[in-house]
Protein backbone atom coordinates (compact mmCIF):
# COMPACT_ATOMS: atom_id res chain seq x y z
CA UNK A 1 0.00 0.00 0.00
CA UNK A 2 1.67 3.63 -1.16
CA UNK A 3 1.90 6.25 1.21
CA UNK A 4 -1.07 8.39 0.91
CA UNK A 5 0.48 11.94 -0.33
CA UNK A 6 -1.09 14.64 2.72
CA UNK A 7 0.09 17.81 0.79
CA UNK A 8 -0.62 21.83 2.62
CA UNK A 9 -2.39 22.29 -0.33
CA UNK A 10 -3.99 20.48 -3.45
CA UNK A 11 -5.49 22.22 -6.06
CA UNK A 12 -7.65 20.75 -8.82
CA UNK A 13 -6.94 21.89 -12.53
CA UNK A 14 -4.12 23.77 -13.93
CA UNK A 15 -5.83 26.52 -15.83
CA UNK A 16 -5.14 30.26 -15.47
CA UNK A 17 -6.57 29.80 -12.00
CA UNK A 18 -5.18 26.69 -11.01
CA UNK A 19 -1.58 27.86 -11.73
CA UNK A 20 -1.75 31.09 -10.31
CA UNK A 21 -3.47 30.06 -6.90
CA UNK A 22 -0.37 27.13 -6.88
CA UNK A 23 2.24 29.97 -7.32
CA UNK A 24 0.67 32.27 -4.75
CA UNK A 25 0.30 29.23 -2.22
CA UNK A 26 4.05 28.73 -2.73
CA UNK A 27 5.40 32.69 -2.61
CA UNK A 28 3.24 32.77 0.62
CA UNK A 29 5.06 30.05 1.68
CA UNK A 30 3.38 26.63 1.93
CA UNK A 31 5.66 23.89 1.25
CA UNK A 32 4.39 21.23 0.19
CA UNK A 33 1.29 22.29 -3.21
CA UNK A 34 0.12 19.70 -5.71
CA UNK A 35 -1.36 20.80 -8.66
CA UNK A 36 -3.57 18.22 -10.10
CA UNK A 37 -4.19 18.50 -14.03
CA UNK A 38 -6.62 16.16 -16.20
CA UNK A 39 -4.92 17.60 -19.56
CA UNK A 40 -1.44 16.20 -21.01
CA UNK A 41 -0.57 19.90 -20.37
CA UNK A 42 -0.61 22.57 -18.19
CA UNK A 43 -2.66 26.00 -19.26
CA UNK A 44 -6.03 24.32 -18.97
CA UNK A 45 -8.41 26.43 -22.16
CA UNK A 46 -5.49 29.32 -22.64
CA UNK A 47 -3.92 27.34 -25.33
CA UNK A 48 -6.20 26.87 -27.35
CA UNK A 49 -7.07 30.65 -27.19
CA UNK A 50 -4.45 31.75 -30.01
CA UNK A 51 -6.00 35.41 -30.56
CA UNK A 52 -4.47 38.67 -28.33
CA UNK A 53 -5.85 40.59 -25.70
CA UNK A 54 -4.82 38.66 -22.61
CA UNK A 55 -2.61 40.11 -19.48
CA UNK A 56 -3.12 43.90 -20.29
CA UNK A 57 -4.16 44.13 -16.58
CA UNK A 58 -1.53 42.36 -15.05
CA UNK A 59 1.33 42.60 -17.23
CA UNK A 60 0.39 46.08 -18.75
CA UNK A 61 0.49 44.47 -23.06
CA UNK A 62 -1.76 42.36 -24.82
CA UNK A 63 -0.85 38.65 -24.67
CA UNK A 64 -2.00 35.59 -26.29
CA UNK A 65 -3.68 32.92 -24.26
CA UNK A 66 -0.22 30.61 -25.45
CA UNK A 67 1.62 33.13 -24.02
CA UNK A 68 -0.70 33.98 -21.25
CA UNK A 69 -0.21 30.43 -19.91
CA UNK A 70 3.62 30.12 -20.95
CA UNK A 71 4.49 32.99 -18.42
CA UNK A 72 3.08 31.13 -15.33
CA UNK A 73 3.81 27.94 -16.31
CA UNK A 74 7.73 29.33 -16.92
CA UNK A 75 7.08 30.17 -13.27
CA UNK A 76 5.77 27.14 -11.95
CA UNK A 77 8.80 24.74 -13.55
CA UNK A 78 11.07 26.87 -11.55
CA UNK A 79 9.23 25.75 -8.20
CA UNK A 80 9.16 22.41 -6.52
CA UNK A 81 5.20 22.55 -7.03
CA UNK A 82 4.45 18.88 -7.19
CA UNK A 83 2.32 18.80 -10.54
CA UNK A 84 0.36 16.21 -11.86
CA UNK A 85 -1.10 15.82 -15.26
CA UNK A 86 -3.32 13.50 -17.12
CA UNK A 87 -5.19 13.06 -13.44
CA UNK A 88 -8.77 13.50 -12.75
CA UNK A 89 -10.18 13.72 -9.02
CA UNK A 90 -12.87 11.92 -8.74
CA UNK A 91 -13.89 12.04 -5.47
CA UNK A 92 -13.72 15.14 -2.95
CA UNK A 93 -15.12 14.85 0.75
CA UNK A 94 -16.22 17.82 3.22
CA UNK A 95 -13.11 16.73 5.65
CA UNK A 96 -10.75 17.19 2.42
CA UNK A 97 -9.95 14.26 1.32
CA UNK A 98 -10.10 13.42 -2.17
CA UNK A 99 -9.47 10.42 -4.51
CA UNK A 100 -8.03 11.09 -7.99
CA UNK A 101 -7.06 8.56 -10.39
CA UNK A 102 -4.24 8.44 -13.57
CA UNK A 103 -2.61 5.76 -15.41
CA UNK A 104 0.30 5.07 -13.54
CA UNK A 105 -0.77 5.67 -10.13
CA UNK A 106 -3.59 4.02 -10.41
CA UNK A 107 -6.97 4.96 -7.95
CA UNK A 108 -5.66 7.14 -4.94
CA UNK A 109 -6.25 9.15 -2.02
CA UNK A 110 -4.94 12.69 -1.47
CA UNK A 111 -5.63 14.14 2.27
CA UNK A 112 -4.63 17.85 1.81
CA UNK A 113 -4.81 19.89 4.35
CA UNK A 114 -6.48 22.91 2.41
CA UNK A 115 -7.73 22.63 -0.77
CA UNK A 116 -8.17 25.27 -4.03
CA UNK A 117 -10.65 24.29 -6.24
CA UNK A 118 -10.23 25.21 -9.77
CA UNK A 119 -12.16 23.43 -12.21
CA UNK A 120 -13.16 26.46 -14.56
CA UNK A 121 -16.27 25.95 -16.64
CA UNK A 122 -18.10 23.99 -19.55
CA UNK A 123 -19.95 25.31 -22.44
CA UNK A 124 -23.53 25.02 -22.47
CA UNK A 125 -24.58 22.70 -25.15
CA UNK A 126 -27.54 22.66 -27.70
CA UNK A 127 -29.61 20.61 -25.02
CA UNK A 128 -29.12 23.35 -22.10
CA UNK A 129 -31.32 25.54 -24.60
CA UNK A 130 -33.69 23.43 -26.26
CA UNK A 131 -33.39 24.11 -29.83
CA UNK A 132 -36.06 22.14 -32.10
CA UNK A 133 -34.86 19.87 -35.10
CA UNK A 134 -32.90 16.43 -36.05
CA UNK A 135 -29.55 15.70 -34.45
CA UNK A 136 -27.26 15.89 -36.97
CA UNK A 137 -23.52 16.39 -37.26
CA UNK A 138 -22.46 19.64 -37.71
CA UNK A 139 -23.54 21.12 -34.13
CA UNK A 140 -20.73 22.02 -32.30
CA UNK A 141 -19.88 24.39 -29.21
CA UNK A 142 -17.69 27.58 -30.59
CA UNK A 143 -15.02 25.85 -27.69
CA UNK A 144 -14.86 22.71 -29.08
CA UNK A 145 -14.11 24.52 -32.78
CA UNK A 146 -11.47 26.42 -31.21
CA UNK A 147 -9.86 22.92 -30.26
CA UNK A 148 -10.65 21.62 -33.78
CA UNK A 149 -8.88 24.58 -35.52
CA UNK A 150 -6.14 25.76 -32.89
CA UNK A 151 -5.33 22.48 -31.50
CA UNK A 152 -6.17 19.69 -33.92
CA UNK A 153 -5.59 21.61 -37.26
CA UNK A 154 -9.29 20.12 -37.88
CA UNK A 155 -11.94 22.30 -39.96
CA UNK A 156 -15.03 21.22 -38.53
CA UNK A 157 -17.08 22.78 -41.39
CA UNK A 158 -17.50 25.39 -44.44
CA UNK A 159 -20.32 27.29 -43.79
CA UNK A 160 -21.28 28.56 -40.35
CA UNK A 161 -24.05 30.17 -38.49
CA UNK A 162 -23.27 31.46 -35.24
CA UNK A 163 -26.01 31.25 -32.47
CA UNK A 164 -25.37 33.49 -29.58
CA UNK A 165 -22.69 36.05 -29.42
CA UNK A 166 -20.58 35.11 -26.32
CA UNK A 167 -17.06 35.62 -26.64
CA UNK A 168 -15.61 32.54 -28.08
CA UNK A 169 -18.19 32.83 -30.82
CA UNK A 170 -17.01 36.36 -31.89
CA UNK A 171 -13.62 35.04 -31.90
CA UNK A 172 -14.30 31.96 -33.69
CA UNK A 173 -16.44 33.97 -36.18
CA UNK A 174 -13.24 35.24 -37.00
CA UNK A 175 -10.65 32.28 -37.12
CA UNK A 176 -12.91 29.96 -38.95
CA UNK A 177 -13.41 33.64 -41.76
CA UNK A 178 -9.59 33.47 -41.59
CA UNK A 179 -9.01 29.65 -42.25
CA UNK A 180 -11.08 29.94 -45.55
CA UNK A 181 -14.87 28.93 -44.15
CA UNK A 182 -17.71 31.08 -44.55
CA UNK A 183 -19.91 32.68 -41.59
CA UNK A 184 -23.69 33.95 -42.82
CA UNK A 185 -23.96 35.40 -39.66
CA UNK A 186 -24.31 35.25 -35.49
CA UNK A 187 -27.62 35.60 -34.37
CA UNK A 188 -28.20 36.77 -30.70
CA UNK A 189 -31.57 36.21 -28.27
CA UNK A 190 -30.98 39.39 -26.69
CA UNK A 191 -31.33 42.98 -27.69
CA UNK A 192 -27.39 43.19 -26.87
CA UNK A 193 -24.58 41.31 -28.25
CA UNK A 194 -23.14 38.55 -25.31
CA UNK A 195 -19.51 39.06 -25.63
CA UNK A 196 -17.12 42.37 -25.58
CA UNK A 197 -17.53 45.17 -27.36
CA UNK A 198 -13.79 45.11 -28.57
CA UNK A 199 -14.71 41.88 -30.18
CA UNK A 200 -18.01 43.00 -31.71
CA UNK A 201 -15.70 45.54 -33.93
CA UNK A 202 -12.19 43.54 -34.62
CA UNK A 203 -14.12 40.27 -35.17
CA UNK A 204 -17.13 40.76 -37.03
CA UNK A 205 -17.41 44.40 -38.47
CA UNK A 206 -13.66 44.37 -39.69
CA UNK A 207 -14.71 41.18 -41.64
CA UNK A 208 -18.55 42.02 -42.67
CA UNK A 209 -20.33 39.36 -40.63
CA UNK A 210 -23.74 40.17 -40.19
CA UNK A 211 -25.05 40.23 -36.31
CA UNK A 212 -28.71 40.00 -36.00
CA UNK A 213 -29.81 40.89 -32.21
CA UNK A 214 -33.40 39.86 -31.03
CA UNK A 215 -32.87 36.49 -33.25
CA UNK A 216 -32.81 32.81 -32.42
CA UNK A 217 -32.40 29.28 -34.10
CA UNK A 218 -35.73 27.90 -34.33
CA UNK A 219 -35.34 24.39 -35.88
CA UNK A 220 -31.90 22.67 -37.17
CA UNK A 221 -32.63 20.21 -40.83
CA UNK A 222 -30.82 17.71 -42.15
CA UNK A 223 -30.33 13.43 -41.03
CA UNK A 224 -27.27 13.34 -41.09
CA UNK A 225 -25.33 16.45 -41.52
CA UNK A 226 -26.62 19.94 -40.51
CA UNK A 227 -28.10 21.33 -43.99
CA UNK A 228 -29.60 24.42 -42.58
CA UNK A 229 -31.26 26.39 -39.84
CA UNK A 230 -34.69 27.94 -39.39
CA UNK A 231 -34.09 31.76 -37.70
CA UNK A 232 -36.55 34.28 -36.60
CA UNK A 233 -36.92 37.62 -34.88
CA UNK A 234 -38.14 37.44 -30.94
CA UNK A 235 -40.49 39.44 -29.19
CA UNK A 236 -39.65 41.19 -26.07
CA UNK A 237 -39.97 38.00 -24.30
CA UNK A 238 -37.44 36.06 -26.56
CA UNK A 239 -40.78 34.58 -27.76
CA UNK A 240 -39.81 33.30 -31.79
CA UNK A 241 -42.43 35.40 -33.96
CA UNK A 242 -43.75 32.80 -36.32
CA UNK A 243 -43.86 35.10 -39.06
CA UNK A 244 -40.20 36.28 -39.41
CA UNK A 245 -39.01 32.88 -39.46
CA UNK A 246 -36.61 31.71 -42.54
CA UNK A 247 -34.36 28.97 -43.64
CA UNK A 248 -30.96 29.71 -43.72
CA UNK A 249 -28.16 26.99 -45.61
CA UNK A 250 -25.10 25.96 -43.77
CA UNK A 251 -23.12 23.03 -42.70
CA UNK A 252 -22.73 23.53 -39.26
CA UNK A 253 -24.12 25.45 -36.76
CA UNK A 254 -21.90 26.95 -33.87
CA UNK A 255 -23.01 27.85 -30.29
CA UNK A 256 -21.47 30.41 -28.04
CA UNK A 257 -24.17 30.26 -25.27
CA UNK A 258 -22.46 30.78 -22.11
CA UNK A 259 -20.19 28.79 -19.90
CA UNK A 260 -21.64 26.91 -16.81
CA UNK A 261 -19.13 26.85 -13.82
CA UNK A 262 -17.89 23.21 -13.47
CA UNK A 263 -19.23 21.98 -9.94
CA UNK A 264 -19.84 18.35 -9.88
CA UNK A 265 -16.79 17.79 -7.11
CA UNK A 266 -18.09 21.13 -4.93
CA UNK A 267 -21.37 19.72 -4.38
CA UNK A 268 -19.77 16.35 -3.34
CA UNK A 269 -17.90 18.18 -0.85
CA UNK A 270 -21.20 20.03 0.64
CA UNK A 271 -20.45 23.56 -0.66
CA UNK A 272 -22.72 25.76 -0.80
CA UNK A 273 -23.48 27.34 -4.14
CA UNK A 274 -25.13 30.45 -5.21
CA UNK A 275 -28.00 30.37 -7.48
CA UNK A 276 -27.34 33.27 -9.80
CA UNK A 277 -23.29 32.15 -10.31
CA UNK A 278 -23.59 28.75 -10.35
CA UNK A 279 -20.53 28.68 -8.32
CA UNK A 280 -18.94 28.68 -4.41
CA UNK A 281 -20.47 31.08 -2.18
CA UNK A 282 -16.59 32.66 -1.39
CA UNK A 283 -15.42 35.65 1.34
CA UNK A 284 -12.65 37.63 0.38
CA UNK A 285 -10.30 35.05 0.64
CA UNK A 286 -12.15 32.66 -1.50
CA UNK A 287 -12.58 30.40 0.77
CA UNK A 288 -16.44 28.08 0.31
CA UNK A 289 -18.46 27.53 2.93
CA UNK A 290 -16.28 24.61 3.72
CA UNK A 291 -13.30 25.55 6.02
CA UNK A 292 -10.57 25.15 4.43
CA UNK A 293 -11.60 24.74 0.78
CA UNK A 294 -11.25 27.86 -1.47
CA UNK A 295 -12.17 28.35 -4.81
CA UNK A 296 -11.18 30.73 -7.63
CA UNK A 297 -11.64 31.70 -11.36
CA UNK A 298 -14.46 29.81 -13.68
CA UNK A 299 -15.83 27.77 -11.32
CA UNK A 300 -16.93 30.50 -8.87
CA UNK A 301 -18.20 32.69 -11.31
CA UNK A 302 -17.85 33.35 -15.39
CA UNK A 303 -15.10 36.05 -15.64
CA UNK A 304 -14.67 37.69 -18.97
CA UNK A 305 -11.05 38.81 -18.10
CA UNK A 306 -8.38 35.91 -17.43
CA UNK A 307 -6.44 38.50 -15.46
CA UNK A 308 -9.19 39.02 -13.09
CA UNK A 309 -9.59 35.12 -12.47
CA UNK A 310 -5.21 35.20 -11.65
CA UNK A 311 -6.11 37.74 -9.11
CA UNK A 312 -9.42 35.90 -7.38
CA UNK A 313 -6.38 32.74 -7.49
CA UNK A 314 -3.87 34.69 -5.87
CA UNK A 315 -6.49 35.48 -3.22
CA UNK A 316 -6.99 31.84 -3.03
CA UNK A 317 -3.29 30.80 -2.60
CA UNK A 318 -2.45 33.26 -0.26
CA UNK A 319 -5.79 32.41 2.08
CA UNK A 320 -4.88 28.56 1.58
CA UNK A 321 -1.58 29.95 3.27
CA UNK A 322 -3.14 31.23 6.15
CA UNK A 323 -5.54 28.62 6.64
CA UNK A 324 -2.83 25.71 6.86
CA UNK A 325 -1.29 28.19 9.55
CA UNK A 326 -3.49 28.20 11.95
CA UNK A 327 -5.36 31.59 11.06
CA UNK A 328 -8.93 30.47 10.56
CA UNK A 329 -11.70 32.78 9.86
CA UNK A 330 -13.67 34.94 11.83
CA UNK A 331 -16.93 33.34 12.22
CA UNK A 332 -19.12 36.61 11.61
CA UNK A 333 -20.03 36.55 7.64
CA UNK A 334 -21.11 39.96 6.48
CA UNK A 335 -23.19 39.44 3.70
CA UNK A 336 -22.66 41.71 0.01
CA UNK A 337 -26.13 42.80 -1.18
CA UNK A 338 -26.78 43.54 -4.54
CA UNK A 339 -28.88 46.37 -4.82
CA UNK A 340 -30.18 48.49 -8.19
CA UNK A 341 -28.66 47.41 -11.08
CA UNK A 342 -26.58 44.55 -9.92
CA UNK A 343 -26.75 40.84 -11.21
CA UNK A 344 -24.24 40.01 -8.39
CA UNK A 345 -20.58 40.14 -6.10
CA UNK A 346 -18.17 37.65 -5.80
CA UNK A 347 -17.11 37.58 -3.66
CA UNK A 348 -20.71 37.13 -1.74
CA UNK A 349 -19.81 37.57 1.73
CA UNK A 350 -17.17 39.56 3.31
CA UNK A 351 -15.60 38.83 7.20
CA UNK A 352 -12.17 40.64 7.45
CA UNK A 353 -12.26 44.33 7.86
CA UNK A 354 -8.30 43.96 8.20
CA UNK A 355 -7.49 43.66 4.48
CA UNK A 356 -8.43 45.45 0.99
CA UNK A 357 -11.49 43.49 -0.94
CA UNK A 358 -11.85 43.66 -4.40
CA UNK A 359 -15.45 43.13 -5.24
CA UNK A 360 -16.16 42.16 -8.75
CA UNK A 361 -19.90 42.68 -10.41
CA UNK A 362 -22.46 41.91 -13.26
CA UNK A 363 -24.96 44.96 -13.92
CA UNK A 364 -28.26 43.39 -14.95
CA UNK A 365 -28.34 46.73 -17.44
CA UNK A 366 -26.48 48.52 -19.84
CA UNK A 367 -26.38 51.86 -18.61
CA UNK A 368 -24.50 54.93 -19.45
CA UNK A 369 -22.42 57.37 -17.04
CA UNK A 370 -23.23 55.30 -13.49
CA UNK A 371 -21.78 55.46 -10.13
CA UNK A 372 -20.92 52.19 -8.13
CA UNK A 373 -21.56 52.72 -4.58
CA UNK A 374 -20.69 50.91 -1.62
CA UNK A 375 -22.17 51.40 1.47
CA UNK A 376 -23.06 49.97 4.84
CA UNK A 377 -25.53 51.67 7.69
CA UNK A 378 -26.48 53.64 4.69
CA UNK A 379 -23.11 55.15 4.97
CA UNK A 380 -20.79 55.37 1.69
CA UNK A 381 -17.48 53.50 1.75
CA UNK A 382 -16.34 53.26 -1.43
CA UNK A 383 -17.59 54.33 -4.87
CA UNK A 384 -15.95 54.52 -8.99
CA UNK A 385 -17.84 56.25 -11.99
CA UNK A 386 -18.32 54.06 -14.85
CA UNK A 387 -18.43 55.88 -18.42
CA UNK A 388 -20.14 52.56 -19.70
CA UNK A 389 -21.58 49.55 -17.74
CA UNK A 390 -22.85 46.57 -19.98
CA UNK A 391 -24.07 42.82 -18.56
CA UNK A 392 -21.10 40.99 -20.41
CA UNK A 393 -18.34 43.78 -18.83
CA UNK A 394 -17.56 42.75 -15.26
CA UNK A 395 -16.83 45.61 -13.02
CA UNK A 396 -14.40 45.64 -10.04
CA UNK A 397 -14.45 48.50 -7.48
CA UNK A 398 -11.63 48.05 -4.44
CA UNK A 399 -12.98 48.43 -0.85
CA UNK A 400 -10.44 49.89 1.78
CA UNK A 401 -9.89 48.49 5.17
CA UNK A 402 -10.07 51.38 6.98
CA UNK A 403 -13.26 53.11 5.80
CA UNK A 404 -14.87 49.30 6.29
CA UNK A 405 -13.43 49.45 9.45
CA UNK A 406 -14.57 52.91 10.26
CA UNK A 407 -17.88 51.89 9.96
CA UNK A 408 -17.78 50.11 13.09
CA UNK A 409 -18.93 46.88 14.18
CA UNK A 410 -22.48 47.26 14.02
CA UNK A 411 -21.75 46.33 10.35
CA UNK A 412 -24.59 43.81 9.10
CA UNK A 413 -24.80 43.97 5.41
CA UNK A 414 -22.65 45.78 2.63
CA UNK A 415 -24.44 47.01 0.01
CA UNK A 416 -23.72 47.90 -3.62
CA UNK A 417 -25.92 49.70 -6.22
CA UNK A 418 -25.20 50.96 -9.76
CA UNK A 419 -27.09 54.78 -10.14
CA UNK A 420 -26.82 57.21 -12.64
CA UNK A 421 -24.05 59.52 -12.17
CA UNK A 422 -25.25 63.38 -10.74
CA UNK A 423 -24.54 66.13 -13.31
CA UNK B 1 -15.30 72.67 -38.45
CA UNK B 2 -14.24 69.57 -36.49
CA UNK B 3 -15.63 66.30 -37.66
CA UNK B 4 -16.15 63.48 -35.18
CA UNK B 5 -15.53 59.76 -35.68
CA UNK B 6 -16.43 57.37 -33.48
CA UNK B 7 -14.24 54.21 -32.41
CA UNK B 8 -13.91 51.23 -29.89
CA UNK B 9 -10.55 50.52 -28.73
CA UNK B 10 -9.52 46.84 -29.24
CA UNK B 11 -6.47 46.24 -27.45
CA UNK B 12 -7.92 45.32 -23.96
CA UNK B 13 -11.52 44.42 -23.17
CA UNK B 14 -12.22 47.78 -21.38
CA UNK B 15 -13.58 48.44 -25.12
CA UNK B 16 -13.27 52.14 -24.33
CA UNK B 17 -15.96 54.37 -26.83
CA UNK B 18 -13.34 56.68 -28.47
CA UNK B 19 -14.38 59.56 -29.77
CA UNK B 20 -11.79 61.76 -32.23
CA UNK B 21 -12.33 65.12 -33.49
CA UNK B 22 -10.89 65.96 -36.94
CA UNK B 23 -10.06 69.05 -38.33
CA UNK B 24 -9.19 69.30 -42.38
CA UNK B 25 -8.08 65.47 -41.99
CA UNK B 26 -5.81 66.11 -38.92
CA UNK B 27 -6.92 64.64 -35.41
CA UNK B 28 -7.41 67.58 -33.15
CA UNK B 29 -8.25 65.58 -30.08
CA UNK B 30 -8.96 62.19 -29.00
CA UNK B 31 -11.76 61.82 -25.88
CA UNK B 32 -12.80 58.79 -23.98
CA UNK B 33 -9.42 57.16 -23.89
CA UNK B 34 -9.01 55.35 -20.34
CA UNK B 35 -5.20 54.72 -20.97
CA UNK B 36 -2.28 56.49 -24.01
CA UNK B 37 -2.79 53.35 -26.15
CA UNK B 38 -6.58 54.25 -26.95
CA UNK B 39 -5.67 57.51 -27.91
CA UNK B 40 -3.15 56.14 -29.95
CA UNK B 41 -5.70 53.45 -31.05
CA UNK B 42 -7.39 55.63 -32.57
CA UNK B 43 -5.69 58.23 -34.39
CA UNK B 44 -4.37 55.04 -35.86
CA UNK B 45 -8.09 54.03 -36.91
CA UNK B 46 -8.42 57.54 -38.39
CA UNK B 47 -5.33 56.97 -40.63
CA UNK B 48 -4.40 53.64 -41.02
CA UNK B 49 -6.00 50.98 -39.04
CA UNK B 50 -3.75 47.89 -38.00
CA UNK B 51 -4.29 44.95 -36.62
CA UNK B 52 -2.53 41.90 -34.61
CA UNK B 53 -2.33 38.50 -36.47
CA UNK B 54 -2.72 35.67 -34.48
CA UNK B 55 -2.80 31.91 -36.58
CA UNK B 56 -1.62 28.35 -36.36
CA UNK B 57 1.19 26.85 -38.27
CA UNK B 58 1.85 23.00 -38.95
CA UNK B 59 4.76 21.42 -36.71
CA UNK B 60 6.50 18.62 -37.36
CA UNK B 61 7.65 16.23 -34.21
CA UNK B 62 6.06 18.33 -31.47
CA UNK B 63 3.94 17.41 -28.31
CA UNK B 64 0.40 18.74 -30.51
CA UNK B 65 0.37 18.93 -34.10
CA UNK B 66 0.22 23.01 -34.26
CA UNK B 67 1.89 26.44 -32.98
CA UNK B 68 0.70 29.19 -31.99
CA UNK B 69 2.21 31.88 -33.13
CA UNK B 70 1.64 36.14 -33.43
CA UNK B 71 2.93 39.08 -35.07
CA UNK B 72 5.34 40.90 -32.74
CA UNK B 73 3.52 43.74 -33.25
CA UNK B 74 0.12 44.91 -35.62
CA UNK B 75 0.14 45.29 -39.56
CA UNK B 76 -2.03 47.28 -41.53
CA UNK B 77 -5.19 45.53 -41.48
CA UNK B 78 -6.14 45.23 -44.53
CA UNK B 79 -2.59 42.79 -45.28
CA UNK B 80 -4.06 40.32 -42.15
CA UNK B 81 -5.54 37.93 -44.86
CA UNK B 82 -2.53 37.57 -46.90
CA UNK B 83 -0.50 37.31 -44.06
CA UNK B 84 -2.49 34.66 -42.51
CA UNK B 85 -2.71 32.23 -45.93
CA UNK B 86 1.55 33.10 -46.29
CA UNK B 87 1.21 31.26 -43.13
CA UNK B 88 -0.59 28.47 -44.05
CA UNK B 89 2.35 27.04 -46.27
CA UNK B 90 4.84 27.09 -43.13
CA UNK B 91 6.13 24.04 -41.62
CA UNK B 92 8.58 24.35 -39.04
CA UNK B 93 10.43 21.53 -37.15
CA UNK B 94 10.04 20.80 -32.88
CA UNK B 95 11.33 22.17 -30.33
CA UNK B 96 10.03 25.73 -30.77
CA UNK B 97 10.39 28.56 -27.88
CA UNK B 98 7.99 31.16 -27.07
CA UNK B 99 9.52 34.36 -29.02
CA UNK B 100 11.26 32.51 -31.89
CA UNK B 101 11.32 34.06 -35.00
CA UNK B 102 8.70 31.80 -37.52
CA UNK B 103 8.54 33.76 -40.33
CA UNK B 104 10.46 37.20 -40.64
CA UNK B 105 9.17 40.53 -42.97
CA UNK B 106 5.76 39.08 -42.91
CA UNK B 107 4.23 40.18 -46.40
CA UNK B 108 6.93 43.20 -46.43
CA UNK B 109 5.54 44.90 -43.70
CA UNK B 110 8.77 44.40 -41.81
CA UNK B 111 6.92 42.46 -38.29
CA UNK B 112 7.98 39.06 -37.48
CA UNK B 113 5.80 36.68 -36.90
CA UNK B 114 7.11 35.10 -33.33
CA UNK B 115 5.92 31.37 -31.54
CA UNK B 116 2.99 31.60 -29.05
CA UNK B 117 4.31 29.23 -26.46
CA UNK B 118 6.99 26.66 -26.09
CA UNK B 119 6.24 23.94 -27.98
CA UNK B 120 8.77 20.69 -26.92
CA UNK B 121 9.69 17.82 -29.13
CA UNK B 122 6.97 14.65 -28.61
CA UNK B 123 7.94 12.46 -25.58
CA UNK B 124 7.62 8.94 -27.15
Amino acid sequence: MKKVRKPDVAIVGAGPAGLAAALSAKEAGLRDVMLIERDIELGGILPQCIHDGFGSIIFKETLTGPDYAQRYINRVGKTNIDVKLNTLVLDLKPNKTMTAVNSTDGIFDVEPKSVILAMGSRERTRHQILIPGFRPAGVITAGAAQRYINIEGLMPGKEFVILGSGDIGLIMARRVTLEGGHVTGVFEVAGEPGGLTRNVVQCLHDYDIPLHLSHTVTFIHGRKRVQGVNVARVDENMKPLKETEKFIECDTLMLSVGLIPENELSKKAGIELDPVTGGPIVDERMETSVDGIFACGNVVSIYDLVDYVSRSAEAAGVGAFEYVNGKKRSGRAIKVVPGNNVKFTVPQVVRSLERPVSLYFRVEEPRLKVVASVSVNGEEVARKKERKVRPPEMVKIDLKPERLSAAGEEMKEIQLEVAPSEK
Amino acid sequence: MKNKHQYVCINCPLSCSLELLEEKGEVAEVQGAECKIGKKYAEEEFKNPRRMVTTTVLIEGGELPLLPVRSKSSIPKALVGEAVKALADVVVKAPVKSGDIIYPNIVDTGVDIVASRDLPKASS
